[in-house]
């Protein structure tokens, strides 16, 4: 083949990586760099981020379409989303990776294919599913999980997910390699938050569930008697109409029936009082409890988000500590804090290391946690004055409730054996193992784990 | 933080372990409502029941049988639902108890109950709402209806009030 003319020569020559920028920053040496960065090796640690690490992506929606394009441009190749929606043509204006051709399909498909097809090397996986329908194996595979949810609900389920896979040492120290660092995006309008927990290390979603406000809830009496605004007829639609006149019917908010049903309830009772106001567009907001959102700030919030992901992953600089807040309705204005572990969280807390035997009844593991004499068994000392009659549980099973109307009906509970309450009988061979029990007692202002190693 | 992967360990292939999960993992909910029932007082005139068992605290039926005011004699039905996100939300409670004729009840059995919606907190437990229903028995009011007819015949005429309570009474509500 001649090689004599320009043409050839243009494509020979050398053209930029698709991740010359990326590389500009992973091979720099700085003083803001993380803790073990090693400028030297940059090369390596692309090709770490393409080839070995894989992200769990969690919601393709307004976020989530800005995070995978994110991620896959700053090089990110393994990558599985979770979303649970099917494409709605109100999407279309901001969830960028649709086309109207796309709508009433999976969010996660579709997305997966936009990002694969336009970005070499990304190999996305989608998954339509819910969050809660998949697996602790399934969640395990992932190094980094990125949130971009729009419900309290599934970021309180996946951090509880992100909790339960830590593991630790004697000691009570969480062992580094169960920590599934996790990154939180949220927006609301022209207000959004993104925040980066290491569970176990750094407060949890449940540390700080004080920061997501219960939704505003109107009296039922007012909504019964007294509307005055369009959303409390829509609420009247919703809490007392559809009950009443469907009770058969498990509201949807997915299906265009049953809001085209709850638009027209909504609608003749706000005639009936004279109220203006429900349009269709309201009451999905209000039965979804949804605040219209701003591309903008999904882009926004989505960068910074994505930018802490590389900062996990390669240590080019110090992560963000360790939740920002961004308000963009008047002017731009960003608040970075530093919020702390809440020491009682039933969800993140290290609990608190005990040695039993299998064949050691519940009756005498619970007097052995309360013994003055203290040993394996026993709470530490300052608890151990507190905690007088403890009820103990073990995931949904209450072993022995101390107090109330199930002592009676756990009390037989008490003579068997550990090995009977704990293990299945297929796992009765095992050695040793370590279960996490919930401890109870009214001295006590919230639940205390146990981590009990049944010998 | 800490720097978890590095280039030598080549970000370890997660094994698949075969770590055995064991119990499905409780929601922050169910730890919670756990301490609710282990502490529960339950005041004279109410009982409990776990229809799905006492592995099963998401879901109860509370009864209440007054002792004091216009509903004394009667048997009412309450049924809960906590959520996984108790008590972050108000547990959902119901009148199950069909037809009761209370200002605060309407006849599908929704209750205007402060604690249960607007002013519900995360402090507050199920012992509470067990207070306020006590209360809404004793002391019905009328100011906040969600069944105006008993609200107005409990302000205009409260005999005739007290004789359409008696009589459901005994029609066994
Ligand atoms: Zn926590």
């Amino acid at each position: 083949m001649s090689s004599g003319n320009n043409n050839n020569e243009v494509a020979m020559a050398q053209p930029p990586s698709r991740f010359e920028d990326v590389l500009h920053v992973l091979k720099r040496p700085g003083a803001l760099a993380g803790d073990g960065f090693d400028a030297d090796s940059g090369d390596d640690v692309m090709e770490m981020m393409q080839d070995s690490i894989s992200l769990l992506v969690i919601g393709a929606g307004g976020l989530g379409c800005e995070l995978l394009k994110d991620l896959a441009l700053l090089g990110f190749q393994n990558m599985t989303v979770v979303d649970m929606d099917t494409i709605d043509v109100s999407n279309l204006n901001r969830q960028f990776l649709f086309r109207p051709a796309d709508v009433g399909k999976p969010k996660a498909v579709v997305a997966a294919e936009k990002v694969n097809s336009r970005v070499q090397g990304c190999r996305v996986t989608p998954k339509h599913a819910r969050v809660e329908e998949l697996s602790l194996d399934f969640y395990r595979q992932f190094h980094v999980w990125v949130l971009g949810l729009d419900s309290v609900e599934a970021r309180s389920y996946v951090n509880s997910v992100a909790c339960s896979l830590l593991e630790y040492d004697e000691d009570g120290n969480v062992d580094p390699s169960s920590i599934k660092p996790m990154v939180d995006g949220g927006t609301e309008g022209f207000k959004g938050h993104a925040r980066v927990i290491y569970p176990g290390m750094t407060p949890c979603f449940q540390c700080t569930l004080w920061l997501f406000p219960p939704q505003t809830k109107y009296p039922l009496c007012t909504l019964a008697e007294t509307p005055r605004t369009a959303a409390h007829c829509i609420e009247y639609a919703h809490l007392i109409a559809w009950p009443r006149d469907r009770p058969d019917d498990e509201f949807d908010a997915d299906n265009p029936e049953h809001m085209l049903w709850m638009f027209e309830q909504a609608s003749s009772r706000a005639a009936t009082f004279g109220i203006p106001g429900v349009t269709p567009q309201l009451t999905s907001g209000v039965v979804k409890n949804i605040i219209p959102a701003i591309a903008s700030t999904n882009a926004i919030v989505a960068s910074m988000c994505a930018t802490e992901v590389l900062k996990i992953v390669t240590m080019c600089l110090r992560g963000m500590d360790n939740y920002t807040m961004y308000m963009g309705g008047y002017g731009v204005y960003t608040h970075v804090a530093s919020y702390e572990r809440d020491p009682q969280c039933i969800v993140c807390g290290a609990g608190i290391a005990i040695k039993t035997r299998a064949d050691s009844t519940l009756a005498s593991f619970r007097d052995a946690l309360t013994s003055d004499s203290g040993g394996d068994g026993a709470l530490p000392t300052d608890l151990r004055g507190k905690v007088t009659s403890p009820s103990i549980s073990h995931g949904s099973s209450n072993l022995y409730m101390a107090h109330g109307p199930l002592e009676p009906l756990t009390r037989a509970n008490l003579s068997k054996s550990l090995r009977e309450l704990l293990f299945a009988e297929a796992d009765m061979e095992c050695e040793r193992r370590t279960v996490t029990l919930m401890l109870n007692d009214k001295a006590l202002a919230a639940p205390v784990r146990l981590r009990v190693t049944v010998e | 933080m800490i720097k978890l992967f590095s280039v030598k360990e080549k970000a370890k292939k997660e094994s698949a372990e075969a770590a055995v999960t064991g119990k499905k993992k409780s929601s922050a909910g169910e730890l919670r409502i756990q301490k609710d029932i282990s502490e529960l007082n339950l005041a004279p005139g109410f009982s409990i029941e776990f229809p799905n068992g006492t592995d099963d605290l998401l879901h109860f039926e509370i009864t209440l049988k007054p002792t004091e005011g216009y509903y004394t004699g009667g048997t009412f039905l309450f049924g809960f639902e906590i959520s996984d996100n108790y008590p972050h939300d108000a547990p959902k409670v119901k009148c199950l108890t069909r037809n009761v004729f209370h200002p605060n009840i309407d006849l599908e059995g929704n209750i205007c109950l402060n604690i249960l919606r607007e002013d519900w907190k995360p402090v507050l437990s199920i012992n509470s709402v067990m207070y306020g229903l006590n209360f809404l028995f004793l002391d019905p009011n009328p100011e906040d209806p969600l069944n105006k007819d008993a609200a107005k015949m409990l302000r205009d005429n409260p005999r005739q009030f007290e004789q359409v309570v008696r009589n459901g009474i005994r029609r066994g509500w």
